[in-house]
């Protein structure tokens, strides 16, 4: 549904190699530096999460940390703003199935 | 917008459309009556929307017992309000009453609210008021996860909350299918006594109805005198900030903590002397999560998604003002700051006897004459 109008390239004009990430499981590729959520997007994912209220599926929608809608749990950390966090090689992305866990919050 | 003028004939004008119009509003047309709610635009400070959603009752009343009296009814009724706006609406607005806990970070503190309980609980007709003082230790027992900074807590278990915003849906919902006309961006500009009831005019037209209620908050103060009536209220700043949501671990409200229905959890209880200032402003705020923190050392993990800030309506001494005009019987005006917990009285028992024509005995204390009379013991 979503690809990127340009092709990543380096300041060099090379090709940047993509960098690679786990959604629920699934081995996907995307460019470092953008968003989880772009990344996300571009691979396919139009819902990647289920609201703690009424259980529906979202998405990714405003792109720019107001909506609150593209919550993922990244490297166990739930609740991140998908939208906020730049792709790195090798993150563990998840679903966010309704509320934070407490018990995963450290004080 | 456009001026028009259009006259209307209704039974009761209703000036305000937040959470205490909402409930009376509901009440009234429970009761038979044909009710218009005049609402001023988003220009209004609306308490109802920046609230704590408390259903509170424990530290309410010292100085006068019958709003001590008043808040408990009200709390105790508040079943039967959850269950009408669910029948009339199917929305659930997530009361609960599991008792509320005032938690206090120094023996200072502890001390003082001991002395204010007992202060309350020797006002005559509180004497079975129900409440614990808890030390450390038993505070942790019913409540985990508190910081070691918590000396001790007053429980009492009268306490409870809603989900606000939902029981403010649920009476906008409910009064517009009990046929309660909802005008919004109606600033009322006079209030004019004819033939044996009222004329209400602004930019919006004209409005006439035997009766009217003034529920307009903060603008209760420009509005009463028009009618013969006094509410000399002013504004006091509160300031809330909100948590991403996560699973539940408070049980129980706390004053200045509550865990929602739906898993954020809220920080509040600041009180400002500012006049119309709403800007949301960071030391305030930092002392809040400080204190919230130390109460509760896991909610330093938690984002903070939203701060806001809203101005309670104040009276002289705190305490609501319920009167009927004596120059111009038929005309009422109602304002408190705890319209919430209140919002089971106003609909029912409050909106019935607007309707009938005169308040409860009950309600004598908060006319606003108190504020005209030297106060002798």
């Amino acid at each position: 549904m979503f690809r990127p109008i340009a092709e990543a390239k380096a300041s060099d004009g090379t090709r940047v190699a993509p960098v690679g990430f786990t959604f629920d499981g699934r081995a996907m590729t995307a460019r470092a530096g953008d968003t989880v959520a772009a990344a996300l997007l571009a691979n396919g994912v139009q819902a990647c999460r289920q609201t703690p209220v009424s259980g529906a599926p979202r998405g990714p929608y405003c792109m720019m940390g107001v909506c609150f809608e593209c919550l993922v749990v990244i490297d166990g950390i739930g609740n991140r703003q998908g939208c906020l966090v730049p792709l790195r090689d090798g993150m563990r992305i998840q679903t966010q199935a309704g509320r934070r866990q407490p018990d995963e919050v450290q004080s | 917008m456009a001026t028009h003028t259009s006259s209307s004939e209704t039974d009761v004008v209703v000036v305000g459309g937040g959470v205490v119009g909402g409930a009376i509003a509901l009440g009234l047309a429970r009761s038979g009556a044909r009710v218009t709610i005049l609402d001023e635009g988003d220009v209004a400070f609306r308490a109802s929307r920046g609230n704590f959603a408390l259903v509170w009752v424990q530290s309410k009343g010292l100085g006068m017992p019958d709003y001590a009296s008043w808040s408990r009814r009200s709390a105790d009724q508040w079943h039967q309000l959850a269950g009408v706006l669910n029948e009339e609406t199917g929305i659930d607005v997530a009361h609960s009453q599991p008792g509320g806990f005032m938690l206090c970070l120094s023996e200072d503190e502890l001390e003082q609210r001991r002395q204010t309980m007992q202060r309350l609980h020797n006002q005559m007709s509180l004497a079975d008021f129900p409440y614990e003082i808890l030390d450390h230790d038993e505070t942790k027992r019913r409540m985990p996860d508190i910081g070691k900074d918590v000396v001790g807590a007053v429980y009492s278990p009268l306490d409870g909350h809603v989900n606000s915003l939902k029981l403010f849906r649920a009476l906008r919902e409910a009064t517009q299918r009990r046929g309660v006309a909802y005008r919004p961006n109606c600033t009322v500009d006079s209030i004019t006594p004819r033939d044996g009831g009222f004329l209400l005019r602004g930019a919006f037209g004209e409005v006439a109805a035997a009766k009217v209620v003034l529920t307009a908050g903060l603008g209760n103060a420009r509005l009463a005198p028009m009618v013969g009536l006094d509410a000399p209220v002013k504004p006091s700043k509160g300031q809330i900030i909100v948590t991403e949501k996560t699973a539940p671990f408070l049980h129980n409200p706390m004053v200045t903590i509550r865990q929602t229905d739906e898993g954020g959890v809220m920080i509040g209880d600041s009180q400002e002397d500012r006049g119309f200032d709403t800007v949301v402003r960071q030391p305030i705020l930092s002392v809040m999560a400080e204190r919230a923190v130390r109460m509760f050392p896991r909610l330093a993990g938690l984002n903070v998604v939203r701060s806001w800030s809203a101005l309670r309506v104040m009276s002289p001494d705190g305490f609501p003002i319920y009167d009927q005009s004596e120059t111009c019987p038929g005309a009422f005006v109602v304002t408190c700051h705890s319209g919430v917990t209140l919002a089971a009285n106003h609909t029912l028992t409050l909106a019935p006897a607007i309707l009938s024509g005169a308040l409860p005995e009950t309600l004598a204390a908060f006319s606003a004459r108190r504020f005209h009379v030297p106060a002798h013991s």
